[in-house]
């Protein structure tokens, strides 16, 4: 007990990882028996970082952050927080070392943000949750870190959406525990919104040198964001790695398989598979030409260097030119260049009958 | 812009204003009834010189318990409804509504009609009313339908259907008590169903005695659970992350619930809709859901409201006194529908 109380204090100086889980096993018991999602999981977060967990809808990743934050219990292993065996620390304490956002929604018409943003104190406060001067200090310095401090006394109801979001952040941190977790932090948010949190999020976990642990579809984001990256995948177990080596080996290709996409190591995204019609030939170098691939793989065509095909495009002195069965065409926008293309092919393919 | 949220009502202004209230109505309702007396009288009858014997009589046999009663019973059902509400986050939980005042009443029948159909021998109805037995078979009644409500609600996330739910146990409980009463004694019957209609006037002060410390000591409770109340606001998930041990909360919660509307229910029978009104009352006057200054509220403008109740339930000028349950569902039932019609998604209504 006095060691869990020691440990607390010093969590947020720990060199070795601040968490990390030996053989856990996470699932369900249900009805029919026991439905195992991973197995044997040796993960680690340290101070610090900033870990994104990734993978497909129904693979688990919840349950493995309802494990972690001691919402639900393991099939077996342990998780181990600042070297103390989880099972040994009571709720209260568990509240001073991780601190959860959720997706649970929250509706509450007549708290204010200062309201909720103080229930992250519960936890050091006492029985009337009476709020000293030290408390003010960690709450005013929160909000300021999620840009909300001239919020203090609006509703909370009558926040946007990510607002709303900041605002429970800014409760993970008035915790001040050494670990954050967040369960889809950027769900049913604007590009604008999601680019800020995971920016919040990032900026946080180098400044205040807290581990900060989310679950996350935004691929574009954390591959630009996150230090760490675990891939999670029904078929095989949890893969842990920086971005870049994990694009570099496949495994984003491995998890994300599909028909209708392939994953592209060169830009990092993915890009949807198109039915191919046909081929053409398109030369010309620069933004215009970049985007004029892309309308032309949409249309189901392979773009390819190429010049001796029947079909060429080419961009000169702005504008589009087409040549096809020996005709030119010019076309003064991609829209045009698209249209006059379907409008040849099909009259090809009449002349053909 | 969005409203910002510097408290409308100034603190001080509130409990100064809510205070001189509470003192007026109290007065007020002391010195009317059958026969009126003065506010001078009153301070005479205190003073131990009244102008009437029978004044000093009724002031202290009658008036004064009355009040008294008006005054528990309004902090107390209203805080329990308050508490239901954060318990099932549904802003139209209620004692009545959920059918745990019915289950006061089942507890209540059992006790007083079931010794005639079972044994054969009538129980004086005003002499029950004040035991201890009385008083546990109303709490016990009550925390059973609650703890039935509250896991049909763990099945159930939409916020009206529950309201059919409580309705059905107040059919079940209804059915069981016209079945005792179908073998109980008629005069036994009749005064049963009076005390039904709710009344205030019926409360002694042999049985304020009993009453009194537990309204008493649960309001207390209720205060310190405002930590965990304004946690639970969040969701569970959210209240266990902050350390709360949401198993015991809500166990202290249903307790504190079952024992305040049981009581209250086994002294001055069914109480309707006022747990579930003024709770929405105290909301809209202090433009805040945290429990730290909701439950207080929620005492004080259940009081009043109460104490205007049993003035209205006078009809002064008149001798006639009308049920008190109908006064209070006169008052309480609009408010619940305004609650349905303004959020019709019954979001935000926290």
């Amino acid at each position: 007990m006095e060691d869990v109380v020691k440990i607390i204090r010093e969590a947020a100086h720990f060199t070795k990882p601040i968490l990390y889980t030996k053989g856990l096993t996470i699932g369900y018991k249900t009805k029919h028996g026991i439905l195992e999602l991973e197995k044997d999981l040796d993960i680690k977060i340290h101070n610090g970082e900033l870990v994104c967990l990734i993978g497909p809808n129904g693979c688990g990743k919840s349950t493995l952050m309802r494990t972690i934050a001691g919402l639900q219990k393991p099939l077996s292993g342990e998780t181990f927080i600042a070297e103390v065996d989880v099972k040994s620390i009571k709720p209260h304490q568990y509240a001073k070392l991780l601190s959860l956002v959720l997706t649970d929604k929250v509706n509450v018409g007549a708290m204010t943000v200062m309201d909720i943003v103080s229930i992250g104190r519960y936890p050091y406060t006492n029985y009337f949750a009476k709020l000293e001067a030290n408390d003010y200090a960690i709450i005013d310095r929160s909000l300021d870190s999620v840009h909300l401090n001239e919020y203090k006394d609006r509703f909370f109801s009558e926040l946007s959406d990510g607002e709303k979001q900041r605002v429970l952040i800014a409760k993970a941190l008035t915790q001040d525990t050494p670990l954050i977790m967040l369960d889809e932090p950027t769900a049913h948010l604007d590009l604008p919104n999601r680019v800020e949190i995971m920016n919040i999020l990032k900026r946080l976990a180098k400044e205040t040198n807290k581990a900060i642990f989310l679950s996350t579809h935004e691929l574009d984001l954390a591959l630009q964001t996150a230090d760490t990256i675990w891939l999670m995948n029904r078929e095989e177990t949890l893969k842990s790695g920086t971005p870049e080596d994990l694009v570099l080996t496949g495994a984003f290709e491995q998890v994300f398989q599909s028909d209708a996409f392939t994953f592209d190591k060169l830009s990092g995204s993915f890009k949807v598979v198109h039915p191919i019609k046909g081929k053409v030939s398109l030369s010309g170098n620069g933004v215009q030409s970049t985007w004029a691939r892309r309308a032309l793989e949409r249309d189901g065509y392979e773009v390819v260097e190429d010049t001796d095909l029947p079909i060429s495009i080419h961009y000169l002195n702005g504008q589009w030119e087409l040549e096809m069965d020996n005709e030119m065409f010019q076309c003064q926008d991609i829209a045009e260049l698209l249209h006059t293309l379907r409008t040849e092919m099909s009259s090809t393919v009449q002349h053909a009958k | 812009m969005a409203a910002t949220n510097s408290y409308i009502l100034k603190p001080w202004l509130v409990v100064v204003t809510g205070t001189s209230l509470i003192v007026g109505l109290f007065l007020l309702d002391l010195s009317l009834g059958s026969v009126k007396i003065s506010t001078g009288e009153l301070i005479n009858i205190i003073a131990g010189n009244p102008a009437k014997k029978s004044w000093e009589y009724i002031f202290f046999n009658f008036r004064l318990p009355k009040a008294i009663t008006a005054i528990l019973t309004g902090a107390g059902i209203s805080v329990a409804g308050l508490q239901m509400q954060t318990l099932f986050k549904n802003p139209l939980a209620g004692p009545s509504v959920l059918g745990i005042s019915h289950g006061a009443s089942l507890g209540v029948a059992v006790f007083v009609l079931s010794s005639t159909a079972l044994f054969g021998v009538t129980t004086n109805f005003q002499e029950a009313l004040g035991s201890w037995g009385l008083v546990l078979f109303a709490i016990s009644g009550s925390f059973l339908v609650l703890l039935n409500v509250l896991f049909a609600s763990a099945r159930i996330s939409d916020g009206v259907t529950i309201l059919i739910v409580g309705l059905m146990f107040g059919f079940i409980t209804g059915a069981v008590v016209s079945i005792l009463q179908y073998f109980s004694d008629p005069e036994l019957i009749q005064n049963f169903l009076v005390w039904t209609f709710g009344s205030l006037s019926g409360v002694a002060w042999s049985q304020l005695q009993v009453m009194g410390p537990i309204i008493g000591l649960t309001l207390v409770a209720s205060l310190l659970y405002s930590k965990q109340m304004n946690a639970l606001l969040l969701g569970e998930n959210y209240a266990t992350g902050v350390g709360v041990n949401v198993a015991q909360t809500r166990m202290k919660l249903i307790l504190t619930t079952s024992i305040m509307a049981g009581t209250i229910t086994a002294f001055t029978g069914p109480i309707a809709f006022i747990g579930v009104a003024v709770p929405h009352l105290a909301r809209l006057l202090f433009r805040t859901s945290n429990h730290k200054v909701l439950i207080p509220a929620t005492m004080m403008c259940g009081v009043l409201i109460m104490l205007i109740c049993d003035i209205v339930s006078q009809v002064p000028g008149a001798q006639t006194t009308l049920p008190l349950n109908s006064v209070t569902a006169l008052f309480g039932a609009p408010v619940i529908l305004a609650i349905i019609i303004k959020n019709r998604k019954m979001k935000g209504a926290f």
